[in-house]
């Protein structure tokens, strides 16, 4: 099995799913595009998190993160939450495979933004929740042809392989310049 | 199999009498999987893997003709063992154009036609795809590709042994296949290549596989394979008749069950044991994950269950979004299961979605939206 026992416990049992409806902040991070969404919604009372719900669309490790991290943070101080880290959420958990880590990543940014936003709003001074988004870019880090990182700004050459790279206009992947078509969707880039 | 991982352990390339034996027995499974696709023994070459036939069809082929063009055409939704050597291949100094496919997965011959140039080599389009089940207009391609003189080569990894296959009748130069996709042991495969055609090996090194594929043979994965085939040819109409009709139950029930549920793929023009669709909402490898604890076996193109977590190029070439290519699923009816096996996944089916929605923030988004 991928997954360790408390992982896959807190896949099938997830403690602490669902919306707070009067929530005093909301938080939100991940896109489709990467496979996970999740949204947190705290109740903050005398400094301290008195409730906190979530939302998940995503793999097991994801729905297993949010739930974790649900639970280290009810009864923490506002401070105390923003230190729960991804690699307490990690290890908590029993570990996670290498390429699900970005999960737990997720799990801590959205308590993290939900409680951002809280801040927010009592410096503002406004009522209810409005939405703290903080959508990751994941797209276009990537050479397609070798895997190879592109550093920011960089994304129209692969150093690696040595080709000019562009940004398809169907669907935003990155694909070879001069090329007939889209790598990704198959689309014509001709004119 | 087994005989040939103990007391027929010869290596067949050996004079002794073991080695002979093995020979023996590697001829007689080369003559099956011949016989499974109308090829001539000489004309199938033994491979790890249904990867490595293609990747051994792509490379060998495009540098054996080089020498007359170095440009390469391929369909949007090949398998990753076809698109990444052809990605190496760029980097040689080779071209490629990609072919795209409508929503259903079809490849139109006429866009292959299109795409084809004065130095095209090399058209690989794949008989069926293993993701969305969609079989492809082979015959008609490959003979575009014949009346210009240009090779053509097709996967048939996930069409082999499942669906009845002539290499003469399709007219193609080369086609892959792989064990484990009818039976066969994992870790087998082999590429047919039409006799007068030169190939470059892929692996080098001595003279095994008429020198195509260096490396000696793996004896009993081949005696399995060899068996398989010879297993599928026998009972490959009975297989799709018992199949198909589970198949269309399911295609036909689980959008029923459950709402915001697509066919993935074509309606018909499919493999006989092959029923695919996304499910809006909910990510791929959670359904897989609590439908294997119903005792329900899965798979699924989302970008999490994938080791790059990139959602399925296959998905999003038939131009699907991010959000619902995330909800594929992929079942493949194997045979021996019965009516019951479908309805055991239709009623266990419904409480999986309905508890993943439920957790799925897109899920109340869009019931937000409709209340509006």
């Amino acid at each position: 099995m991928i997954y360790s026992d408390k992982v896959m416990d807190h896949f099938q049992n997830p403690r602490n799913v669902g919306v707070i409806a009067d929530a005093d902040g909301v938080g939100e991070v991940g896109n489709p595009v990467c496979g996970d969404m999740m949204t947190f919604y705290i109740k903050v009372k005398d400094g301290r998190l008195a409730d906190v719900k979530f939302q998940t669309f995503g793999c097991g490790a994801a729905i297993a993160v949010s739930s974790i991290v649900s639970e280290m943070a009810i009864g923490k101080t506002l401070d105390e939450a923003m230190k729960i880290t991804n690699k307490l959420v990690a290890e908590e958990l029993g570990g996670l495979p290498k390429n699900k880590l970005h999960c737990s990543n997720l799990g801590a940014d959205a308590l993290h933004a939900a409680i951002e936003n809280y801040r927010n709003k009592l410096k503002s001074g406004e009522k209810g929740a409005s939405m703290a988004v903080d959508h990751h870019e994941t797209e276009g880090c990537a050479c397609p042809y070798c895997e190879g990182t592109l550093e920011e700004g960089e994304a129209a050459y692969c150093k690696a392989c040595q080709v000019d790279l562009v940004e398809c206009p169907s669907c935003g992947g990155i694909t070879k310049k001069g090329a007939d078509t889209c790598i990704h969707c198959g689309k014509s880039l001709a004119g | 199999m087994l005989p040939y991982l103990g007391e027929i352990y010869g290596n067949p390339q050996s004079l002794h009498t073991a080695g002979q034996q093995a020979l023996a027995a590697v001829d007689a499974a080369r003559e099956e999987v011949a016989g499974l696709i109308g090829a001539e023994s000489e004309e199938i070459h033994f491979t790890s893997s249904g990867s490595e036939a293609n990747n051994f069809a792509v490379k060998g082929l495009a540098q054996a003709y080089q020498a007359k063009g170095k440009h390469i055409v391929v369909s949007a939704i090949e398998h990753l063992s076809i698109l990444n050597p052809v990605k190496t291949l760029e980097k040689l100094g080779f071209s490629s154009t990609l072919v795209p496919v409508d929503r259903t997965g079809l490849v139109d011959p006429a866009e292959v036609e299109k795409a084809l140039k004065k130095d095209t080599i090399l058209v690989s389009v794949m008989t069926a795809n293993s993701e969305v089940g969609t079989v492809e207009p082979v015959a008609e391609i490959a003979g575009i590709c014949r009346s210009r003189g240009i090779l053509f080569h097709t996967d048939a990894v996930a069409a082999a042994g499942s669906l009845p296959l002539n290499v003469r009748d399709l007219g193609v130069d080369a086609l892959s296949l792989a064990g484990d996709q009818f039976y066969g042991p994992k870790g087998s495969g082999a590429l047919y290549v039409k006799r007068g055609t030169r190939i470059l090996p892929l692996i080098e090194g001595g003279i095994q596989e008429n020198g195509r594929r260096a490396g000696t043979e793996n004896v009993a994965a081949i005696v399995g394979l060899g068996k398989a085939a010879a297993i599928a040819r026998a009972e490959m109409a009975a297989r799709a008749a018992r199949l198909t009709p589970l198949r269309d139950l399911l295609i036909e029930e689980l959008p029923r069950q459950v709402d915001h549920v697509v066919l993935t793929g074509h309606p018909a023009k499919r493999l006989p044991h092959h029923a695919s669709f996304c499910v809006e909402f909910v990510e791929g490898e959670g359904m897989l994950l609590m439908l294997d604890m119903q005792g329900i076996s899965a798979s699924s193109g989302s970008a999490c269950t994938s080791k790059a977590l990139k959602a399925s190029h296959v998905l999003l070439a038939m131009g699907m979004d991010h959000a619902l290519a995330q909800g594929s699923l992929v079942f493949s009816l194997i045979d021996g299961g019965g009516r019951e096996d479908v309805d055991h996944l239709l009623a266990s089916f419904p409480p999986v979605v309905e508890r993943l929605r439920k957790m799925s923030p897109l899920y109340t988004e869009y019931l937000k939206e409709t209340k509006r």
